[in-house]
Order: C-alpha cells, then structure tokens, then sequence
C-alpha cells in the first residue's frame, strides 16, 4: 500500500510538472512549426518574464499569477522585435553556416542570460507568496481512504492555469481565421501567400506568441522555483527536449511530450534519486531520437484522420 | 483581363523567362503550353508574386499586380492552383477551403461556398473532416480547385490540373474547368494534357525554352504541324 501511495504521489506531481512543462513546449513548438527554427533562446526568454514577475511581486507585491497579464504582452512585444530585427535579417544572408538563425537564438539567449546576471546579479530569488504553504490532503476529504495523497495549492494553480492555456491556444489556432492562418503559413507558406496570407506577419506573431506564452509558463513556474540568470538554459534544454519528443512541430504532441516528460522526471527523482531528474530527461531524449524518431506526433499519424 | 508584358524572369544567375507577352481577355479559357521545364509554371509563379521579375510588368484587371505584395492578389480577383495541389497537409478539407476565403466578401460567403464546392465535387462532401494529406491524388486536386474557388475568383490560374490522374478524373476537372467558365470565370491554364486542353481553351499559347514560339486559336494550333509533332505525338 505505501508503495502505491508513493507511485501515486510521484504520478501526481509529475503530471503537475508536466502540465507546465507542456506549455513551454507548446511555445516552442509554435515557433518551431512556422519560422522551421529551433529556438534555443526560448528558457531565456521564459527567465526573462519571471523577473518580470519576480519585480513585480517585490516592488508592487502584485501576485506572479496575475503578472502572466504584464510578462506575457511585454515578452510578446520583444519576440516580435526578435523575430523582426534580428532573425528575418540573418534568414536573407547567405552564410557558410547553415541553420545560421538557430545559432543567432543561442545568442540571443546568451545576451539575455548575461544581461540578468548584470543587471540581477546571480543571487536566487523567489516570490514568497502568503498562500505558499497551503497543502491539500485526500484524507482531508475522504477520510477513510486506504491511501494519503498531497497537492500543494501553487502546484495546483499553476497547473490549472497551464492547462486553461492552453486550450485556449487550442481553440485559437483550430478555430480562428488567424489560427488557421498561422497553422498554414507553417505547412506551406507559398500555397498561404496564394490564398492571401501575410506570412511574414504570421511568422512575427507566430514568435511573438510563442514568447509570450513561455512568459506565461514562467509567471506559473516562479511561485515554485527559485529564479536565476542561468536558469534559462535549463528550461531551453527542456524545451527542446520536449519538442524532440513530442515531434517537431506538432503542438498535440508538444502537449503530451510536455507530460510525459513531466512523469519521467518525477518518476527518476522518486526511484532513483533527486539528482537523477536531468539525467532522466537526456535519457528519454535519446531513447526518443533512436526509437521514435517522428516523436508522438509520429504515433498519431498512424491515426491520420480528424485534428 | 490580365496583361502580361515583355517579362523577364531569373532563378538566381540562371535566366528561365526571356522577354514574354501574353494577355488574357474576360471570360477567355487561355492555354499556355510548353516541354518539361519551359517555364510554365515560372509564368504563373510570377504573376502571383512568388518570383520577381526583372523586366516588364503584368497588369490585371487596370492594376500593375508586379509591384504588389503576392498575399494581396486573392483580393483583387486573381487566385492561383499551383502545380501538385500544394494543400495544406495537416489541415481537414473543410479547414483547407476556409483558408481559401480570408478575406472580403469570399469570408462573408464562406459558409454556402462551401456547400457550393460541395455540390461540385460530392467526393469532398463525404470526407469533410479528412486531412487532406490523406486524400487520394484526385481528390487533393478537387480541394486544390475548390480552395481556389472559395476565393471567388474572377480569375484562376490552374496549373496542370490533370496531372497524375486518371482518365476519368481527368474529364471531370475538365467538366468542372467548363462549368465555372460557364459562369463568367477567365481561366489561364498550364497542361501536358495538351490534346484535352485545347478541345476547351480558346487561344493558346507555345513555350519553349523560356521564349514565346507561337499562339493562335486553340482549334488552328491544334491543326499546326509543329504543334502537332512536338506535343500531340501525331
Ligand atoms: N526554384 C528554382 N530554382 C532554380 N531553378 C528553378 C527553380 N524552379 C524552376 N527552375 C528552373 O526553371 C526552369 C523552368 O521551370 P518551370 O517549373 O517553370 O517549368 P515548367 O514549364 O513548369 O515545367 P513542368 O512541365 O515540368 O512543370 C527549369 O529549367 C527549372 O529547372
Ligand atoms: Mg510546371
């Protein structure tokens, strides 16, 4: 019995971690599908937006939930401006490197990181929010249940906020004429300029929106996580991971990329240790690349019908 | 209709169009004919603003479209079915003829077009919520038709619509061509089909290597001897 309890805890949290590590994915995927880059400023961006939310809650004390209204458009308008000024440029030149773009968004991500840690200094902050302590107990509401399970409040909220956003990123991409469009410019952008669609403006929306919603994930995160500059390049790693995973590209899988990813932490952490998480996360990536190399996308293609 | 004025067209360093004129009048099926790599589809290419020109211009409908942005042409009236369907993949066939009507009035009408396209090509009817990339080689072409139609065209562009088909397709992409001519539509069109295509088309024009070598009455180019040799293996 204590062995299931303690899967199921594990289980629990993990899918709870998932559930944000989803959302990371979702932006970059977004990004990924229609700009066909990798972008590897993306934990950047996502720390980003956390001192956004870090500031905000220290000088204002305005809530890191509700920050996600401040860090989100302002993270918006920087990916616009990246995608803009720096990115569209390096696409036009003709380089030696090629994939010249990606490299440009591991310095971007480098620029960011350094400017944290001049302007921030390394120290690890966190947002102590009144609520922080706040725990619910399944025996609390059942009391003659054979086994104890534990959700921390901020751990639920985050995931309720994650997964709210992302049915709403569903419901805009599947729904909306701009959805639509965005979706199109990425499985063909010369047959979305012959049906009229301002691709290179979907693409800056396209990049805008994928900052915006790391930002989003970062506002979540930061009641849970302590912030620091370098904490970016371990978010880019999972993101990455995650997309690999999930199938490059493919926002459903992203989703379940992102949870599973989540559950095998949780799972590396509860059975063989605190420290084994990262090493968890690499292992499942290159089980990933040998044996799944379309990622789950690639599992629900033999499913070809419907969304 | 649309004029298209001593063109010239380069891939890189590599010159593919030299100097062509053509125009189109309303309510004219034209056909633009020509080898493997006479640059047919370059033509088009063009005219929708995915290739830049070097010299010349086109001019459609009274406007110089050669300086427009390639997205704002589907407004004005001109819509382009590019070689090999080029749907979009992942999308159901519905979500494919949406994105055929962003804009405008085709937005507003969007709905009973839809049921239009489908009276049209009933196969489409049934496999509404099919991904298109799923579709059978015919039925893409019917979608890649039927998404240029939601745009409520006055022209279309198709480029070999009949490729890869079978003959009985065929003669229904054919059937469709003449039915929306039937209702107004001009059409410029791109065939190796060349027997079937001047059978519907009104003029034609021969391309070779980049270089217009001759038009003429669809039913008189189909009678010409050099026609007849190099395209109609008679
Ligand atoms: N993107 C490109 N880059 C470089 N050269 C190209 C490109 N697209 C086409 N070409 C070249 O331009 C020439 C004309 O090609 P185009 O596709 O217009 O021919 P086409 O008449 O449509 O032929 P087909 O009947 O085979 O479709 C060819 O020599 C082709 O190799
Ligand atoms: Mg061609």
């Amino acid at each position: 019995m204590v062995q299931l309890e303690v899967f199921l805890q594990t289980l629990v949290s993990g899918l709870l971690l998932g559930g944000l590590y989803a959302l990371i994915g979702l932006g970059m995927t977004l990004i990924m599908g229609v700009m066909k880059i990798i972008n590897l400023a993306h934990g950047e961006l996502m720390m980003v937006a956390m001192y956004i939310a870090y500031w905000l809650f220290t000088l204002l004390g305005i809530d890191p939930y509700l920050a996600v209204f401040i860090a989100s458009p302002a993270l918006f308008i920087l990916g616009v401006l990246i995608q803009k000024y720096l990115i569209t440029p390096v696409i036009k030149v003709e380089s030696i490197l090629p994939e010249n773009q990606v490299i440009l968004t591991v310095g971007i991500g480098m620029v960011l990181a350094s400017l944290a840690t001049v302007f921030f200094k390394s120290d690890y902050r966190s947002t102590p929010v009144d609520y922080a302590s706040v725990t619910w107990y399944l025996t609390d509401y059942w009391a003659n249940s054979p086994i104890e399970l534990s959700i921390s409040l901020l751990w639920a909220v985050s995931f309720f906020f994650s997964i709210m956003i992302t049915i709403a990123m569903w419901f805009f991409l599947s729904r909306t004429d701009i959805g639509k469009s965005i979706r199109a410019t990425s499985q063909d952008s010369d047959a979305a300029i012959l049906m009229g669609i301002n691709v290179n403006r979907m693409r800056s929306l396209s990049f805008g929106l994928g900052a915006a919603i790391v930002a989003a994930a970062g506002c979540l995160f930061i009641p849970l996580y302590y912030l620091y500059p370098a904490l970016g390049g371990q978010f880019t790693l999972i993101a990455f991971v995650i997309t690999i995973l999930g199938g490059l590209g493919s926002n459903v899988g992203a989703i379940i990329g992102g949870l599973v990813l989540g559950v095998f932490e949780s799972m590396t952490s509860t059975y063989i240790g605190m420290g084994w998480a990262p090493v968890g996360r690499f292992s499942i990536f290159i089980a990933a690349l040998i044996f799944l190399p379309g990622g789950i996308a690639s599992l629900l293609h033999r499913r070809r019908f419907g969304k | 209709m649309i004029q298209v004025k001593d063109i010239d067209v380069f891939y890189a360093d590599l010159q593919v169009i030299w100097d062509v004129s053509f125009t189109v009048s309303p309510g004219e099926i034209v056909a633009l004919i020509g080898a493997n790599g006479a640059g047919k589809s370059t033509i088009l290419r063009t005219i929708s603003g995915l290739v830049p020109l070097t010299k010349g211009g086109i001019i459609f409908d009274g406007k110089p479209i050669h300086t427009m942005n390639g997205y704002d042409l589907i407004e004005l009236g001109l819509v382009h079915v590019p070689e090999a369907r080029r749907l979009f993949p992942e999308m159901t066939v519905e979500e494919n003829l949406d994105i055929g009507a962003l804009k405008g009035v085709a937005k507003k009408n969007r709905k009973a077009n839809k049921e239009k396209i489908f009276e049209l090509f009933p196969r489409l009817s049934e496999r509404r919520r099919q991904l298109s990339g799923t579709l059978s080689g015919g039925e893409q072409q019917m979608l890649a038709i039927g998404r240029g139609l939601m745009s409520m065209p006055k022209m279309m562009m198709l480029d070999e619509p009949s490729l890869g088909l079978a003959p009985i397709l065929v003669k229904e992409v054919f059937r469709v061509i003449k039915q929306v001519r039937s209702e107004g539509m001009t059409v410029l069109i791109v065939e190796q089909n060349v027997k079937q295509t001047l059978s519907i088309a009104d003029r034609a024009y021969v391309l070779e290597n980049g270089k217009l070598i001759m038009e003429g009455k669809a039913a008189e180019l189909a009678d010409n001897e050099h026609v007849k040799a190099a395209y109609l293996g008679v």
